[in-house]
């Protein structure tokens, strides 16, 4: 294995998502390999630093102020929509009376 | 990608191939109640993935009021369609995929002169082949303030093409799987894989360039 057949694998190895013959020879050439060595180390440095720094913060009261407008238009929705079936139910029964 | 049209049914996974049998996720009932008009429900929801859409959004346009917008919007749109949701994905991952196509459309407003999609760069090998053969030694965290870390983080980041930054966000930030990126971006698991290498090796780079430096400047 060479270092671009290494780098082909590297998403598979990293995920776990590789078959045991393969892995052998991914081990194989870490191995041997210090670029390839630094490059996995780096890159899964990469990836653990932006899942457990999180660069963007979501505090507690952008939290709050987004749900609040949230549910303020989720219940005028659902408020219209009633309000809609009330009027259509009463024009309905109005037509009925009507040609009755 | 042509990101997904206007239907938000989220039709099964035809990418993640045969799935198990699984308990109901527990989403499930709170959607049912939902639908039914329970809107404690739906805000309970809310309240379980408005931090990972917000973000989603935020990683996708590198606007915070565009985020907020989006956040909004996503919820509101899942509200008025939950009809549509069948229960055939995660309905994190479907409230992900309305996220992804509010941002795009957000970034496409924005740049009225150019079209933005998940393709946009993609084609781009910049930064994908290693170049950097340096450890980062001692680690970034010892090196830098959380602040100058946060800085350095959103900085890099934000230098992806959108089809790259998406992905990594959507794999390795918010911790979706591979399938499920595929699914929220409607893009094939192949292709996941293949944008996922090169976004961890471009910002690989990039973070070098801080990393390294920082190292060789602590050892002088």
């Amino acid at each position: 294995m060479n270092c671009t057949d290494f780098l082909a694998k590297l998403t598979d190895y990293f995920d776990g998502q590789i078959d045991p013959d393969l892995l052998a020879e991914v081990k194989e050439h870490l191995g041997t390999c210090h670029h390839c060595e630094v490059v996995v180390n780096t890159t899964r440095k990469t990836i653990d630093i932006y899942r457990h720094q999180q660069p963007y913060d979501f505090p507690e009261d952008l939290s709050n102020r987004l749900r609040s407008a949230i549910m303020a238009r989720c219940n005028a929705s659902k408020e219209g929509a009633e309000a809609k079936a009330k009027l259509h139910a009463e024009l309905v029964r109005d037509a009925s009376s009507r040609s009755s | 990608m042509a990101a997904h049209p206007s239907s938000l049914a989220d039709d099964p996974a035809e990418l993640s191939g045969a799935v198990a049998a699984e308990p109901p996720h527990p989403d499930l009932a709170l959607v049912e109640r939902a639908k039914a008009g329970d809107t404690a429900a739906f805000e309970q929801l809310v309240r379980q993935y408005d931090r990972q859409i917000y973000r989603t959004a935020l990683h996708i346009t590198q606007n915070r009021e565009d985020a907020e917008d989006i956040t909004q919007d996503v919820f509101f749109k899942a509200f008025q369609k939950l009809d549509q949701f069948q229960g055939n994905s995660k309905f994190s991952t479907w409230l992900v995929r309305i996220a992804v196509n509010e941002s795009l459309m957000r970034l496409r407003k924005r740049k009225t002169s150019r079209t933005v999609s998940m393709d946009q760069d993609v084609q781009t090998d910049e930064g994908s082949i290693p170049r950097d053969f340096a450890e980062w030694r001692p680690n970034p965290e010892q090196i830098y303030s959380q602040g100058e870390l946060g800085d350095i983080l959103r900085k890099t980041i934000a230098g992806l093409p959108p089809g790259f930054r998406t992905v990594f966000t959507l794999r390795d930030i918010e911790n979706l799987s591979t399938e499920e990126t595929a699914e929220a971006l409607g893009l094939s698991v192949p292709a996941v894989k293949s944008r996922l290498l090169r976004a961890r090796l471009q910002l690989r780079e990039r973070l070098s360039r801080y990393f390294r430096k920082a190292a060789n400047e602590g050892s002088k």
